[in-house]
């Protein structure tokens, strides 16, 4: 055996030094058992799916661009945008206040986070349904001096409004810890730079950090996205006519609950696969300067300084 | 501590003027009363073993170190202070930032902005800070890139560059501030044997053109080629300086022999 191998690694053998472009790759049986039988099994449960009448695709089709699933449709990607928007911008000033060398920012940004991390999402949003019970009037007033303005509570605070707030600031606080888990991830010789060249805080952060921790926070953002969408379907209990609610209206007259509740389902697996593909772009857009997705602009510039030495 | 002649003549005002400065981090003091005048157009190398305070020395000179005693100015001006009502108190954060405005600073770790062209690296604090016109700005990058010798990586990306090339950018990118003051802090010190050369060609350069430097740095020769004056530190105090004849060739203190002979 020894000997063999001898023979084999001496220059004589040349032959013997196979070259890895020759290699075929060998027919592994378990491996093609294994996927046949998997391949049979995922097409004999689509099979029973699309074949099973309590489904009720026929039914599916027919409502799947009603105008009653199209407008809750329309409320809940409103929602989502609005209550987003809100909470990204919310949650970048408290990541910032958390992060702050002031005692007092830094722990109102703390309690924030606590509260509205602590506490369920539908209680929250049935608390500011109800707020009127709390506070009857709404009024801008000097603190312990004479009012200025006053509202009746149940003007201001719509189903809408307490939709927004509600969504809004319990994402505010999950997005704050997101956007802080990102600055943090920068490196701090980056600060230190930006501070050295004379730039205040608030331009470091907006041209140097922000960008760098955009790689860490979109991810995560994603996630919060689309678990908004579907957070979305909670509002239906405050009676906001979302796409979880309009479905379920229609199910109330024709008790057609499980063909409803699918239209709903493929909305939302739409929405989120469109956001799936948004995400990977814009998280390409902040990794344009890794070396891997840079290389093809550089090499005109490596080309050139070859040609000059 | 001998008294050193600067290079331009006796009435000028020295650019930087330390005095007793103190620094502490917690209980370890690190700083323990420096002096030190620094003439406009002086190449001053200051070594030292690490700890012994010089990269925080330098750190305090732009203020991202604060000190707990002394005063330090730059170009007339008390770095981190203000005189009011003839009394003295602590300046913004914005009013340092603007105190910062005339002194560049090259890092040992680089820092250039990963995110950022070269380009954008270089024009980012004069147009963004300083409020050039971004034509100018540009003009004004790529005349730097071509001094540093990087004309044509002007679109590229740091991580695409090499180590040594990282660091001329970044000292291209800290001359772009047009500034009166540049502070070194070791930046040969993180690159590979072989990129050494051309950031201290670069540097040499520099001194030759009258530029105020400071530099913080392990490299025994080019303090002693391209440097008006060597100070010495150890132990959180300056130990020796003067010409680098003197102090690299002819030690005096035995703190700086021990030191010096490391590298023979």
């Amino acid at each position: 055996m020894s000997t063999s191998t001898k023979n084999k690694a001496a220059p004589s053998g040349a032959a013997d030094f196979r070259d890895v472009t020759t290699a075929h790759t060998p027919f592994r049986t378990g491996s093609f058992v294994l996927r046949v039988a998997i391949a049979v099994i995922v097409i004999d449960f689509a099979w029973i799916v699309a074949k099973n009448e309590n489904f009720g695709w026929p039914i599916v089709a027919r409502y799947f661009l009603d105008p009653t699933v199209l407008s809750g449709l329309y409320v809940s990607l409103g929602l989502t945008v609005i209550a987003m928007i809100l909470g990204v911008a919310l949650g970048l000033v408290i990541a910032i206040a958390r992060m702050s060398d002031d005692r007092l920012a830094s722990s109102f940004a703390s309690l924030f986070i606590w509260f509205f991390r602590g506490t369920p999402l539908l209680v929250q949003l049935i608390v500011w349904y109800n707020l009127s019970t709390l506070f009857p009037q709404l009024s801008i007033a000097i603190p312990f001096g004479p009012t200025l303005a006053s509202w009746d509570t149940n003007s201001v605070i719509t189903p809408m409004i307490a939709a927004i707030v509600g969504l809004a600031l319990n994402e505010a606080a999950y997005m704050a810890e997101i956007i802080r888990g990102g600055l943090i991830s920068v490196d701090r010789g980056q600060a230190e730079t930006a501070q050295a060249f004379g730039m205040t805080k608030g331009r470091a952060l907006w041209r140097i950090i922000i960008p760098q921790a955009m790689r860490s926070i979109v991810p995560p953002t994603g996630n919060q996205l689309i678990s908004m969408i579907k957070a979305t379907s909670i509002v239906s209990v405050i009676a906001m006519a979302d796409l979880l609610y309009s479905v379920q209206s229609i199910y109330n007259r024709t008790f057609e609950i499980i063909p409803m509740l699918m239209v709903a389902v493929i909305w939302y697996l739409l929405i989120t696969s469109v956001l799936n593909i948004g995400q990977s772009y814009i998280e390409a857009y902040y990794g344009r300067s890794d070396r891997r997705n840079g290389a093809t602009a550089a090499k005109p510039a490596a080309a050139i300084e070859e040609v000059s030495h | 501590m001998t008294a050193v002649s600067s290079p331009s003549d006796a009435n000028t005002k020295p650019l930087v003027q330390a005095r007793n400065v103190h620094k502490s981090f917690d209980q370890l003091e690190v700083l323990k009363g420096i002096d030190l005048d620094i003439m406009p157009g002086e190449v001053v190398a200051v070594l030292g073993p690490s700890g012994s305070g010089k990269s925080t020395f330098l750190r305090c000179i732009n203020h991202l170190e604060d000190i707990q005693q002394g005063y330090i100015e730059v170009d007339g001006e008390q770095i981190g202070y203000r005189v009011k009502n003839d009394r003295l108190e602590k300046l913004s954060q914005n009013g340092i930032a603007r105190q910062r405005r005339k002194i560049g600073m090259v890092f040992q770790q680089f820092n250039l902005y990963p995110h950022m062209t070269v380009l954008q690296n270089i024009i980012e604090a004069p147009v963004g800070v300083h409020r050039e016109s971004r034509k100018d700005a540009i003009e004004n990058a790529k005349r730097l890139l071509e001094r540093v010798g990087l004309s044509e990586k002007a679109n590229a990306y740091p991580r695409q560059l090499s180590g040594g090339q990282q660091q001329r950018v970044a000292i291209a990118r800290a001359l772009a501030i047009k500034p009166k003051l540049m502070l070194f802090d070791e930046p040969t010190s993180a690159l590979d044997p072989e990129l050494v050369g051309e950031v201290l060609a670069t540097m040499r350069d520099l001194a030759k053109q009258g530029l105020t430097m400071i530099v913080v740095t392990h490299e025994i020769s080019f303090a002693r080629e391209a440097a008006d004056r060597v100070v010495f530190m150890d132990g959180g105090v300056i130990v020796e300086q003067g010409k680098p004849q003197d102090v690299i060739g002819n030690p005096q203190h035995p703190r700086t022999q021990a030191f010096l002979s490391r590298f023979l």
